[in-house]
C-alpha cells in the first residue's frame, strides 16, 4: 500500500492535497514543523501566498511526531537565548493565533545539577538568562523536592540532586496538534501542501536557483527554502554545496499510560535523561543521539536502556512503569550544536537546518526568521549569527554543554 | 545494536566500541597554507552521505585499538572492517 494513502485520504479534513502547479513564487522543501511554520509566516507576515510546501512522505511522518515536545528558552549564549525566547513568546500566543488547541502547558522545566560543576554552570546560566530577559530561577535540593515531589533528592543517591534551574514558562505542547494547526493555517492562507513529492534535483543556473525536479515532475520556483532536518545534506549536494551537518538517530520512548504523577519537565545532564508526562498520561523520555551516522530512523536498544536506567535514578517511583513504545528520528547535528538559518552560496536558495536534538521548541521562531530571510533575501537580526559562514569566520555559537542539555 | 567486527578481536557488541566519525580524513599537509575556508572544511565538514560510509571505531572496552568499518548509513548493513593503514574495502 502506498504509505501516503492513509494520510492522503484523511488529510483533506484539515488541508487540501493538491497536485503541484508548474511554478511557484517560493517552494519550501520539507513539510515538518519548521517547513510548515516557514510557509505560515511567509503567507501571514510577508503576503506571499503563491507558495508550496513539498514533502517526500506525508505531513506528520518525520521528526514532527518523533520529538519529546519540550519547550524552553534557557540557553546560555545571547544569540541562542534571543532565538529561543522569540520562539517561546510565539508559542505563548499560538493556540489563540492558530485557533487550535495545541495544549501548550507551561508547567516548568527543571534542569538538575548533580555535582559542583553542574551547580556553577547552572547558576551562571540562570544569571545569563535573566540578563537576556529569559525567566530563570535557581532552586536548591529542597526547592526541587517542593516543586517536583517525585524526584529522588536523597543525599545518598549515586548522583545526588544538588539543585536545579527552573524555567517556569517552559513546558510541553501536543506535537500532533501543532502539525494539524499549522497545516490547516497554511492551507487557509493558500499554501499548497504537496505530500508524496520527493525532490530529486535542484536546478541552478548562473548561481541562482530556478526550480526543483521532483517525483511529481519539475516545479519552477523563484525562491527555494530547504527545511529538511536530517536529509539536508542530500539536498544541498544537489545544489552543489555542503553543510557541516552529521545525521544521527535520536531515540525516545513512552511508557504505558498512567495517572498524572509528574507535574513538570525534568532534565538531567549528568544522569542524562529528560522526562515529562504527556497530557494523555504516558511518561515521555529521551536522551542523547546514537553516536553513528544514519538515515535509518532507528538506533540501538542499549541507548533506550541507558535512558531508562537514568530515569530510574531520578524517579525510583517509575520502577514498575512499563515501556510501551520506542522510536528513532534522524537529527541534523552541527559542530557547535547550533542551527544554520540563512543564505547559501546559491542565490535565492535558503537553508534552515542543524537544529539537531532540540528543534521542536524552536518551531515558531525558526519559521518566523526563515520566512523573513526568504521574503527579504536577508537574514532577520535573530538568525544573522546562525549563518553558514560562521564556520569560516570562527564565530561559532557553541552550545555543546552550554545549552542546558548534553548532546 | 550493531555487532561490529574488530579486526583484532573479532565480532563484539556495539557498547564495547566508541565511534570516531568519517575515516581517512588526512591532516592537512601544509596547515599554514590553508585559507579560512579550507580550514573550515577540514575542521567542520565531513561526508554525510546516505549509503556506504567509511568510518572509524575504537574498541574501547576491548583491545582499545582504532580501526575502520564500511557501513551503509541507509540500511545499517555492516560491509566489513579493516585495520588502520589498509586501503578501504570499497574504495569510494
Amino acid at each position: 500500500m502506498d504509505p501516503n494513502e492513509h494520510a492522503l485520504h484523511n488529510a483533506p479534513f484539515l488541508w487540501r492535497t493538491p497536485e503541484p502547479k508548474s511554478t511557484y513564487g517560493a517552494v519550501i522543501v520539507g513539510g515538518g514543523l519548521h517547513g510548515l511554520a516557514t510557509a505560515y509566516y511567509l503567507a501571514k507576515n510577508h503576503g506571499m501566498t503563491d507558495i508550496a510546501v513539498v514533502e517526500r512522505g506525508w505531513i506528520g511522518n518525520g521528526n514532527a511526531v518523533r520529538n519529546t515536545t519540550i519547550i524552553r528558552s534557557n540557553y546560555l549564549w545571547d544569540e541562542s537565548a534571543a532565538m529561543y525566547e522569540h520562539a517561546l513568546k510565539l508559542w505563548e500566543g499560538w493556540t489563540e493565533e492558530l485557533d487550535y488547541e495545541i495544549l501548550f502547558s507551561q508547567r516548568g522545566v527543571l534542569n538538575l545539577a548533580h555535582n559542583l560543576h553542574d551547580v556553577r554552570e547552572s547558576v551562571r546560566r540562570v544569571e545569563a538568562n535573566r540578563l537576556n530577559g529569559v525567566d530563570a530561577e535557581w532552586l536548591d535540593a529542597d526547592g526541587v523536592k517542593e516543586f517536583c515531589p517525585i524526584v529522588d533528592v536523597s543525599p545518598d543517591a549515586r548522583y545526588p540532586v544538588m539543585g536545579a534551574t527552573l524555567q517556569r514558562r517552559g513546558g510541553i505542547a501536543r506535537h500532533d496538534a501543532v502539525i494539524f494547526a499549522l497545516g490547516r493555517a497554511c492551507d487557509a492562507l493558500g499554501v499548497d501542501i504537496i505530500q508524496g513529492c520527493e525532490v530529486t534535483g535542484i536546478d541552478v543556473h548562473d548561481g541562482r536557483v530556478t526550480g526543483l525536479q521532483t517525483s511529481k515532475g519539475p516545479i519552477a520556483a523563484g525562491k527555494v527554502g530547504l527545511v529538511a532536518a536530517g536529509r539536508t545534506s542530500l539536498l544541498t549536494a544537489m545544489a552543489g554545496f555542503d553543510v557541516p551537518i552529521q545525521s544521527h538517530p535520536l531515540q525516545a520512548l513512552v511508557s504505558e499510560v498512567y495517572e498524572q504523577v509528574l507535574n513538570c519537565v525534568v532534565m538531567s545532564n549528568a544522569v542524562h535523561v529528560y522526562v515529562s508526562q504527556a497530557h494523555k498520561g504516558e511518561l515521555v523520555m529521551g536522551a542523547g543521539i546514537d553516536a553513528f551516522n544514519s538515515y535509518a530512523q532507528r538506533g540501538g536498544l542499549h541507548v533506550i536502556e541507558e535512558q531508562m536506567s537514568a530515569g530510574m535514578q531520578l524517579f525510583p517511583h517509575f520502577s514498575r512503569a512499563r515501556l510501551l513504545r520506542t522510536w528513532g528520528g534522524i537529527v541534523d547535528v552541527c559542530p557547535d550544536a547550533s542551527p544554520i538559518v540563512g543564505l547559501t552560496p546559491v542565490e535565492n536558495l535558503y537553508v534552515n537546518c542543524g537544529w539537531g536534538t532540540g528543534g521542536f521548541k524552536a518551531t515558531p521562531g525558526s519559521g518566523y526568521v526563515m520566512a523573513h530571510t526568504i521574503a527579504t533575501g536577508e537574514p532577520h537580526a535573530l538568525n544573522r549569527p546562525f549563518s553558514l559562514t560562521r564556520f569560516e569566520t570562527g564565530e561559532l555559537i557553541d552550545e555543546h554543554g552550554a545549552a542546558a542539555v548534553a548532546h | 545494536m550493531f555487532q561490529i567486527r574488530c579486526p583484532y578481536c573479532g565480532p563484539r557488541d556495539e557498547p564495547e566500541f566508541k565511534y570516531g566519525g568519517q575515516a581517512h580524513v588526512a591532516y592537512p599537509a601544509d596547515p599554514e597554507a590553508l585559507s579560512d575556508e579550507e580550514w573550515a572544511r577540514f575542521l567542520f565538514f565531513r561526508d554525510n552521505a546516505r549509503g556506504r560510509y567509511a568510518e572509524r571505531w575504537n574498541h574501547a572496552a576491548g583491545c582499545r585499538r582504532w580501526f575502520n568499518v564500511i557501513r551503509d548509513t541507509g540500511t545499517h548493513e555492516m560491509v566489513g572492517s579493516y585495520q588502520v593503514g589498509e586501503q578501504p574495502l570499497d574504495a569510494r
